[in-house]
């Protein structure tokens, strides 16, 4: 009985001490559940009611997630619950405030839209803080049960919210495209954790990542005969890269993007493109950096037996980033429904921030995170600009609705010249710094490969200038085709008053963003990777197809 | 006793049955049939690791598995059938409204 009794008391403290760490998706949870109830009580015409209360839920959790961070800053450690199944460090808190932060200036921008559609529903709300929720798990899930639930999660209540125009076809086709293939890149993430299951024996990441280097030696001693799982680990780690790049929409992955992207509301599509592609990269640098990073060099052989090196991580993710940026840009070139060219120019952009993944130093891991914080704000404000020309019977989304927009809303179209050229990445918007982080990142590591990769983006990063300088040769310099005027909402002008004053302030004085992100990137167990380079090495990169990652061991 | 390397081949073979059913296949519920497939031959191997390790983590994670897959059908089927409704079709060759 005693013993039953400290049981009771040991579960009171843990249940006290993890609910701290849960806080703010416990709130979301509660505000979702509570919206869902409060729609079924309310008017038909009085549906808006549930959009500000599940404004309220971001703002309450918003605050809980400050008090939670100043508890972890001030301990100086990070804080693991739930039996090491989720991890609060400042790498998941920062994840956590782009996601809120996304999530509020959707539902800003979603409020007027719905009623034009004649949609305005409750759960639509509600459906958001759920896959908000699961983003935020996301971030801060450290084993593969956690990941694999909460990207569930978010990605169920996604496919119902692409869907959301119930009797729009477009809407039903992105839908029906967007979930086969998320269903099944889910289907092939998760044989990649059911092998790495199998090599390790756990689904924890801290204890996948201690046991992977031995598993992947080349001489590795399976119940007592020696043999060779270095396959065996490359299989379950590509499988889960391709899962994972599914969900980032990058090439050859990307084909649900440009339809569900078009076909989805307008305000899902500025969600989806910027609050769920950057929860699948906190979940990717989750599993990457921390549960594999022993993979990201060449796997050693045994030239003694005659067993040669494999390829890690970085010359995966390093090609695909290569054929993200340039396909993601030149397919960009030749559309003409704005949702299907800013759909491309996002594929670009998943290109670029796989480049701080691959940079591996600290930099690059800033880089990583500061692009996905200033990209969530630009490329909000982007569909922002969309949504406004939505109006009854214009679809808006269509390059000559943006035709002469500057004799009809010069503020708006001042603000969509800066969101897009902060995407370009010109000076002094945001997208600049966070281009410049990303680029210096891959320049700091020496590698040659690396640099090229650089010099391919920074030429990439230019051709995009065509198609964002498409938008602003529309609203300039064309006659206006469509004289009806435009009526923006007073949150829609909110949600983009935010966005370009955050977009213009990060470009002139991005010293406390990059201070914060640079905790993140400093969070424990994010391993980094030095690049040495071997004067043995140094021949065979000038060989077309050669291993370019000379195979050095990991320093923290 | 059945040895570990069979569950694993079947499972393979189920997770690859189904991946080649979701490029060969037109009609979109034969589609999410073989995504079930491939789910359940995951769930094979889970189960049979789980058993050989003597550790509950993966037959847990089947558990999670199975409830998600459930979830993930709702949500499916209901998609599917609001596309049946606007186009009394299934076919997803038909299901071309948003192309370049």
């Amino acid at each position: 009985m005693p013993a039953l009794l400290q049981a009771a008391t040991d579960f009171q403290t843990i249940a006290r001490q993890a609910g701290q760490l849960i806080m703010p998706e416990a709130i979301l949870t509660l505000f979702a559940c509570a919206a869902l109830i409060l729609d079924v009580m309310l008017p038909r015409n009085r549906k808006r009611v549930v959009a500000w209360v599940c404004l309220a839920g971001i703002g309450a959790s918003l605050v809980s997630l400050g008090i939670l961070y100043f508890n972890i800053s001030s301990r100086e450690a990070a804080r693991t619950g739930f039996f090491d199944m989720i991890i609060i460090d400042n790498y998941a808190v920062v994840f956590k405030l782009m996601f809120l932060i996304g999530a509020a200036l959707s539902i800003l921008l979603s409020i007027k839209y719905l009623d034009t559609e004649g949609e305005q529903r409750g759960e639509y709300y509600a459906l958001i803080l759920f896959s908000v929720t699961g983003m935020m798990f996301m971030a801060s899930g450290v084993d593969l049960l956690t990941l694999f639930i909460s990207l569930e999660l978010m990605a169920i209540s996604v496919y119902i919210l692409v869907g959301f125009l119930k009797r729009d076809q477009r809407s039903n086709e992105a839908a029906m495209k967007y979930f086969l293939l998320g269903a099944f890149s889910s289907g092939v993430l998760l044989y990649g954790i059911s092998l790495v299951y199998g090599l390790t024996g756990t689904t924890n990441l801290a204890k996948i990542a201690a046991a992977l280097p031995t598993v992947a030696s080349a001489n590795y001693n399976l119940l007592g005969t020696p043999a060779d799982m270095r396959y065996l680990v490359l299989l379950s780690m590509i499988l889960m890269a391709a899962g994972m790049f599914f969900k980032v929409a990058a090439v050859p992955f990307h084909m649900w993007a440009p339809d569900a992207y078009e076909g989805a509301p307008t305000s899902i599509t500025a969600f989806m493109s910027v609050a769920v592609k950057a929860a699948s990269f906190a979940m990717f640098g989750r599993l990457f950096l921390y549960g594999l990073p022993d993979l990201r060099g060449a796997l050693e052989g045994d030239p003694a037996n005659n067993i040669a090196g494999l390829p890690g991580w970085a010359l995966l993710l390093g090609i695909v980033a290569a054929i993200t940026m340039v396909w993601g840009n030149l397919a960009a070139l030749i559309q003409n429904n704005t949702k299907r060219l800013l759909a491309y120019s996002s594929i670009s952009h998943a290109g670029f921030t796989l480049l701080g993944l691959i940079a591996g130093n600290q930099t690059g891991y800033t880089a990583f995170i500061i692009y996905l914080f200033i990209y969530t704000l630009m490329n909000l404000g982007v569909f922002g600009c969309i949504i406004a020309l939505r109006r009854r019977g214009i679809a808006g989304d269509r390059m000559e609705d943006f035709n002469g927009l500057v004799r009809k809303a010069p503020w708006l179209t001042v603000m969509m010249t800066i969101f897009l050229l902060s995407l370009g990445g010109i000076p002094p918007t945001a997208g600049f710094v966070g281009k410049l982080y990303l680029f210096m990142g891959l320049i700091e590591t020496g590698n040659p490969w690396l640099v090229r990769l650089a010099i391919l983006a920074v030429l990439m990063s230019a051709v995009s200038l065509y198609y964002y300088i498409r938008f602003i040769r529309a609203m300039y310099i064309e006659p206006e085709s469509e004289p009806q005027p435009l009526s923006l909402s007073r949150p829609l002008q909110t949600a983009l008053a935010v966005a370009v004053l955050l977009v213009m302030l990060i470009g002139v004085y991005p010293q406390p963003l990059i201070r914060l992100t640079q905790k993140a990137a400093t969070s424990q167990g994010l391993k980094t990777y030095v690049y040495e380079e071997k004067p043995a090495a140094t021949d065979s990169t000038d060989q077309p197809g050669a291993v370019p990652l000379p195979p050095t061991p990991p320093r923290r | 006793m059945v040895p570990l390397s069979w569950y694993l081949g079947l499972s393979a073979l189920l997770f690859t049955i189904g991946a080649m059913g979701v490029f060969i296949k037109r009609n979109t519920i034969t589609i999410f049939l073989c995504i079930e497939l491939m789910l359940n031959g995951v769930n094979l191997t889970l189960v049979a690791l789980s058993g050989f390790f003597g550790d509950v983590s993966g037959q847990l994670f089947v558990f999670m598995v199975i409830a998600v897959a459930a979830a993930e059908a709702a949500v499916g089927l209901a998609i599917i059938i609001s596309i049946f409704r606007n186009r009394e079709s299934l076919n997803v060759d038909d299901a071309d409204t948003l192309k370049l």
